[in-house]
């Protein structure tokens, strides 16, 4: 079984810099868990750390139940795939994917064997070869995915590999890594800055900030119920509208004018000051302007083919709409939305944590 | 300047320095060390007693005219082959910057003399100017200059100051054509749209680009002059006639190893170090800006 | 330098521009060569002819005698020492240094670059310190060291005191910095430890630059002067540079000067046939090597 476990894992820098605080997370054998959050935020850190590559101030990283703090890199049955693919230059493909096996003293057959069959996978037949220099980004990738395979080791641990790859590339290469991973079925950890790979690769999705985990969970959960103002803008795209707004007596929420209904169940007192999240999606124009709908006001529209987005204010602070292409054609200036109240999101003004 | 991700083996660093370290301190620290202390000492006439004199020998060396005479002429020896073998490397190397073809001829034609050693080249120029069988000397007397450098100072000079610096020419060659080469093209152009002909071109804008680099080449061209040449002269002329050709690096090796005058010799080891190390500083500090190739 | 080497769209088409720097190169080129052409006119004439008159344009026909003569017999009026027996011992020298060189330096800059440990910063200091200890400066008292090791005149003696480079620790140091850190990582999770991290990635990367590096250092420890002269006084361990100064310094009587040109050819012809054949490679040391 390889699971990874992180108990209240910590990194401080040696000028004192905490670059992540108490991480405490569990990956289940098999599942595929991505790191997500902005640069800085410390998710680079804490896979270095379960690669060995960093020391671990405080906490324990464990693999397969078996704590790891005080194993070489090379003992923990790892494998890596690197940002910039850290290929061996002066090797041929075939050597460098060779080159961990031959370390452990594999034997020659077992290795041939091996290289060939990661290389079929992943379509390098032809290139074995060959060196990197006389390969393109996408090949250089697979290669250094081939060499993480190859060594059929208990966690596959990615850093921002398609980060240097053009858009169209890294749309065909996520698919290609979700396939293996579920092919291979190795627990894998994987760090992104990017929140469309967050979400279509993870079944555990970790968002993290300042050396902090905001939220853990499914990508779906965490779509659904951002557990903070930051998950809640983080995740989707374009990020989620945030309106300021006051509980009314009654249970509802008040804001610029016009009342409208909350959820069941709010956790928030009357009177209280609450910003509302509102997905770009899941706004609705109202069939009839009145009460219970929002006015929104129109500056200009982005047409994305399918789908429009829609940009202006709503009670004077800034929105976008995301909606079916043509939904707004007669309307020029105003509108009046709806929004399902389970779709609404609440969080605290100061803590930015979620209400209810 | 730092590596991001090193290594954390406790033992294995100091043994691979340790072979450069034990000769560093074996056979360089150490004598070093040995010629400070030993500057500071005098040996008695027989060799028999050393006695601690402080600065004594120092303050001798520089009211002793011979030590003084042979300074000057170590300023004048660097000078004189720093302006010859600078500028005629800096001529040719305008001159192949400019021709398309057999440039890769020339380049190996005029670099080939760095791989000579300094004795090499002197015993060269040696047998050229050699009063009996020389081609220029024969050449000199036709045109009624009578040279003989076993007997003429100047003559000696001279002689050591031509076979130095053409040793060096190819060196400077070298990082000239290659500062001129990095001189952006269209600069030249865009100076010769404004009007500038070649000579003014040159003056205006390529030799002031070139400074970088012929600062560079003045330090080294400086310590060549005051350290490498010491086969130079070793191997010709001895330092001779007289005190004519003795530069400082020749004369702490004749004081210490012929004259088997310590103290003094060491001395005058001090003051070349010292003089190195303000050489080397101002290479490192002042010579800043790379010329990138 | 991509179009700076255009030099087909001129900024002026002078054509008297052209052959004046053909010219002026020819005239250079001349210059620096015609001692080398005297030198191998004399190498070439009966010695007997070089006494009294003056050395003539064109070679004589002495060559494979003379030549000869010098490699096994020497010049008799310096002592006889066979300059084949000294062009040997040069090569050693000049091979165990530049391998010595390389060597060391190589493991003292991974040392320094990739490891931390106390006195790393004393370690590098200690070593640039020696570009300001040249041999020149301190001749006596390293003298004095090799002589009470016992040293002189061998080969240890020669080449050991020479061996510490840090011109070359330098440059490779230099050239560490310069390598990805993804590649460590990538071989420390492929289960390399440092050595053989050295071995399989480093050095094959490094290839260049010691190649360069063994141009310069070659012709360095081939030229060596002032040590040889020094340290060796038994004949065997003669080297040709500080040979032929032998050859040069006879008392009472003129050089063998048929002789002694030839010596003198004998002796640069390595360091320069080094390198004309390999001239990138000698132009990317010299570079590197002064950054």
């Amino acid at each position: 079984m390889a699971e990874i476990t992180l108990q209240a894992v910590e990194k401080t820098y040696a000028g004192g810099f905490k670059a992540v605080h108490g991480v405490s997370l569990e990956v289940p054998d098999g599942a595929f868990c991505v790191l997500v959050g902005p640069s800085g935020c410390g998710k680079s850190t804490l896979l270095r750390m379960v690669a060995g590559l960093e020391y671990v101030t405080a906490g324990t990283v464990a693999i397969g139940g078996r704590p790891v703090n005080d194993l070489e890199p090379g003992q923990r049955d790892i494998a890596m795939v690197f940002q910039n693919y850290a290929l061996y230059p002066h090797m041929s493909v075939y050597d460098n994917m060779a080159y961990g096996l031959r370390n452990r003293r594999v034997p020659k057959a077992e290795i041939e064997r091996k290289v060939r069959d990661a290389a079929e996978i992943l379509n390098l037949g032809e290139m074995l070869d060959r060196k990197p220099r006389q390969l393109s980004g996408g090949q250089r990738q697979r290669v250094a995915m081939g060499r993480a395979i190859v060594r059929s080791p208990q966690v596959f641990l990615f850093d921002e590999p398609l980060s240097n790859l053009d858009a169209k590339l890294r749309v065909q290469m996520r698919v290609e890594i979700k396939r293996l991973q579920r092919r291979l079925g190795v627990t894998s950890l994987y760090v992104t800055h990017d929140q469309v790979e967050a979400m279509t690769l993870s079944d555990v999705l970790v968002v993290m900030n300042a050396g902090r985990v905001e939220q853990i969970g499914s990508p779906q959960e965490i779509y659904a119920r951002p557990a903070s103002r930051f998950v809640a803008t983080f995740i989707g795209s374009p990020s989620m509208n945030l309106i300021r707004g006051v509980v009314t007596d009654g249970g509802r929420l008040a804001l610029s004018g016009t009342e409208i209904d909350a959820a069941p169940g709010l956790s928030a007192r009357a009177g209280q000051t609450v910003e509302i999240g509102l997905r770009p999606e899941d706004m609705r124009i109202a069939p009839h302007d009145g009460p219970g709908t929002l006015p929104f006001r129109l500056e200009f529209r982005e047409d994305l083919g399918a789908t429009e987005l829609l940009h202006g204010t709503i009670a004077g602070e800034a929105a976008t709409l995301h909606l079916p292409a043509g939904s707004a054609l007669h309307r020029t200036e105003t509108l009046s939305l709806i929004v399902a109240p389970e779709k609404l999101h609440l969080f605290d003004p100061q803590t930015g944590l979620r209400l209810g | 300047m730092e590596k991001r991700v090193t290594l954390n083996n406790r033992v294995l660093p100091y043994l691979l320095l340790a072979p450069q370290l034990a000769v560093t301190l074996v056979f360089f620290i150490w004598p070093a060390a040995q010629a400070l202390y030993q500057s500071l000492l005098r040996q008695d006439p027989f060799g028999l007693k050393t006695t601690f004199v402080g600065f004594a020998n120092f303050e001798k060396l520089f009211t002793d005219p011979l030590y003084l005479s042979s300074l000057y002429l170590t300023l004048g020896f660097s000078f004189s082959v720093t302006a010859i073998s600078m500028g005629s490397a800096l001529v040719l190397a305008i001159m192949a910057d400019r021709v398309v073809k057999g440039a890769q001829g020339y380049k190996t034609l005029i670099i080939w003399p760095y791989a000579v050693a300094p004795a090499v080249a002197g015993a060269l120029w040696w047998l050229m100017f050699n009063p009996t069988v020389g081609v220029l000397a024969y050449v000199l007397r036709g045109v009624g200059y009578d040279w003989n450098h076993y007997i003429n100072g100047t003559d000696a000079f001279i002689l050591v100051v031509i076979a130095a610096a053409w040793k060096q020419i190819s060196y400077n060659f070298l990082f000239f054509l290659a500062g001129l080469q990095s001189i952006p093209r269209a600069l030249v152009e865009a100076a010769a749209i404004d009007g500038a002909g070649p000579v003014r071109r040159f003056w205006t804008i390529i030799l002031p680009l070139l400074s970088p680099t012929s600062f560079f080449l003045l330090v080294v061209n400086v310590t060549y002059a005051f350290f490498d040449t010491f086969g130079v002269i070793h191997a010709t002329t001895t330092g001779g006639p007289g005190q004519s050709t003795t530069i400082l690096v020749y004369k702490v090796f004749a004081d210490g190893f012929l004259a088997l005058d310590l103290g003094s010799s060491a001395a005058q080891s001090v003051l070349l170090m010292l003089i190195v190390v303000a050489l080397t500083v101002v290479q490192f500090r002042f010579v800043e800006r790379r010329v990138h190739y | 330098m991509s179009d700076n080497s255009a030099k087909s769209a001129m900024v002026e088409n002078r054509p008297w521009l052209d052959a004046l720097a053909h010219g002026v190169l020819i005239l250079g080129a001349a210059m620096v060569l015609f001692p080398l052409w005297i030198a191998f006119v004399a190498s070439t004439l009966d010695g007997s002819s070089l006494i009294n008159s003056i050395v003539p344009l064109l070679p004589g026909d002495r060559f494979l005698e003379n030549y000869t003569t010098a490699l096994s017999a020497g010049s008799k009026a310096a002592g006889g020492v066979p300059v084949g027996l000294m062009l040997t011992n040069s090569l050693i020298m000049a091979l165990v240094i530049t391998i010595g060189k390389i060597a060391i330096s190589l493991t003292s800059a991974y040392a320094i670059v990739y490891f931390r440990f106390p006195l790393r910063m004393t370690c590098f200091w200690m070593i640039f310190i020696t570009l300001m200890l040249p041999v020149e400066v301190r001749i006596l008292p390293t003298f004095e060291v090799v002589a009470d090791f016992g040293l002189l005149n061998s080969y240890t003696g020669l080449t050991l005191p020479l061996i510490a480079s840090a011109t070359a620790t330098f440059l490779f140091r230099q050239f560490f910095l310069t390598v990805p850190d993804e590649l460590l990582e990538a071989a420390r999770i492929d289960g390399a430890g440092p050595l053989r991290f050295f071995r399989d990635i480093l050095l094959p990367l490094s290839r260049t630059n010691i190649a360069a590096l063994f141009v310069i250092l070659f012709i360095y420890g081939w030229n060596q002067y002032l040590w040889p002269l020094l340290i060796t006084t038994d004949e065997q361990y003669y080297t040709v540079v500080m040979g032929l100064q032998r050859m040069l310094a006879v008392p009472d009587s003129e050089p063998q000067w048929h002789l002694v040109m030839a010596t003198s050819l004998l002796a640069l012809l390595p360091p320069v046939a080094v390198v004309v054949a390999m001239q990138r490679l000698f132009v990317k040391g010299l570079v590197e090597t002064e950054k």
